[in-house]
């Protein structure tokens, strides 16, 4: 059990290094998520199971699809397709993949193990967590749930096209 | 089921938001900045957990699906700013846009 989890820490910091040395966005980004679903392996060592499961839904699962659009909108134009043969390499994601097979492996021998459950009194699972969220954490809910509607709201506002609305008086300048 | 040691779980954060740091710090590539500071929200949200862990409690993974929906809301709204800034200055180098004039 501790073996797994220095193996884990050990793929998150390699894999956190790699990402800050990276010079293009996609190989970081494939190394961000091994990272990532490798924190997700320690939230689970850790007795939070609900935590872990999050961290791969929403992190590595719609944060990250939201980073690789951007990507991918910003590199528009002819190269783009040259540059997807060139991220797609063999030898650029074999690295990644290895780390997450490892980590693969080690999820399968938790799993397997049982002992989480039967440990008894360390896992702090869901249910406890909904409790908590829905009794006295409320209020903050509600604030989270503002916040992620000012985020939409803000996220559209700076996402639209902006016309340039120029004063009459430069206008007639401009043509004059 | 032998216990994680609780100093190894915080370093292990420390080393990780450290590591955030540092790339937030030095890479000037507006995309890899943002990705840093993921780094370290996750880093934060680990040591929530460490501490939900060691009591038992589930007050620390509360706070964890906070800083979850936080950082959810702040990636979209700095996506959109990456985007309008590659519009504006056709680069992601943040250097570009060191003056605040127009």
């Amino acid at each position: 059990m501790i073996v797994a989890f220095y193996i884990a820490s050990a793929i998150a910091v390699f894999s956190t290094i790699m990402v800050i040395t990276r010079y293009n966005a996609v190989h970081a980004l494939i190394y961000l998520v091994v990272s990532l679903l490798s924190i997700a392996v320690l939230f689970y060592l850790l007795g939070a199971p609900f935590a872990a499961a999050l961290e791969v839904i929403i992190y590595a699962g719609a944060i990250m699809v939201l980073f690789i659009f951007v990507v991918m909108m910003l590199h528009l134009g002819e190269k783009s397709v040259k540059q997807e043969q060139q991220w797609l390499k063999l030898s650029m994601w074999t690295g990644p993949g290895l780390l997450a097979f490892v980590l693969l492996i080690e999820m399968i021998y938790l799993i397997s193990l049982q002992s989480l459950e039967d440990g008894g009194g360390m896992v702090v699972d869901a249910k406890q967590v909904g409790i908590a969220l829905y009794g006295p954490y409320m209020i903050a809910v509600e604030l989270a749930a503002i916040l992620l509607l000012a985020g939409i709201v803000g996220a559209y506002y700076l996402g639209k096209e902006k016309t340039t609305v120029l004063h009459r008086f430069l206008k007639q300048q401009e043509n004059g | 089921m032998v216990e994680i040691p609780l100093t190894h779980s915080i370093v292990l954060a420390a080393v990780l938001f450290l590591l955030g740091l540092v790339g937030l710090l030095t890479r000037r590539n507006i995309l890899f900045m943002l990705m840093s500071v993921e780094i370290m929200l996750n880093a934060a949200g680990l040591v929530f957990i460490v501490g939900s862990s060691r009591w038992a409690q589930a007050d620390g993974q509360v706070m964890y699906i906070f800083i979850l929906s936080m950082a959810s809301a702040e990636v979209a709204v700095g996506l959109a700013l990456i985007v309008q800034f590659y519009k504006k200055f056709n680069t992601l180098d943040t250097d570009a846009a060191s003056k605040l004039k127009g």
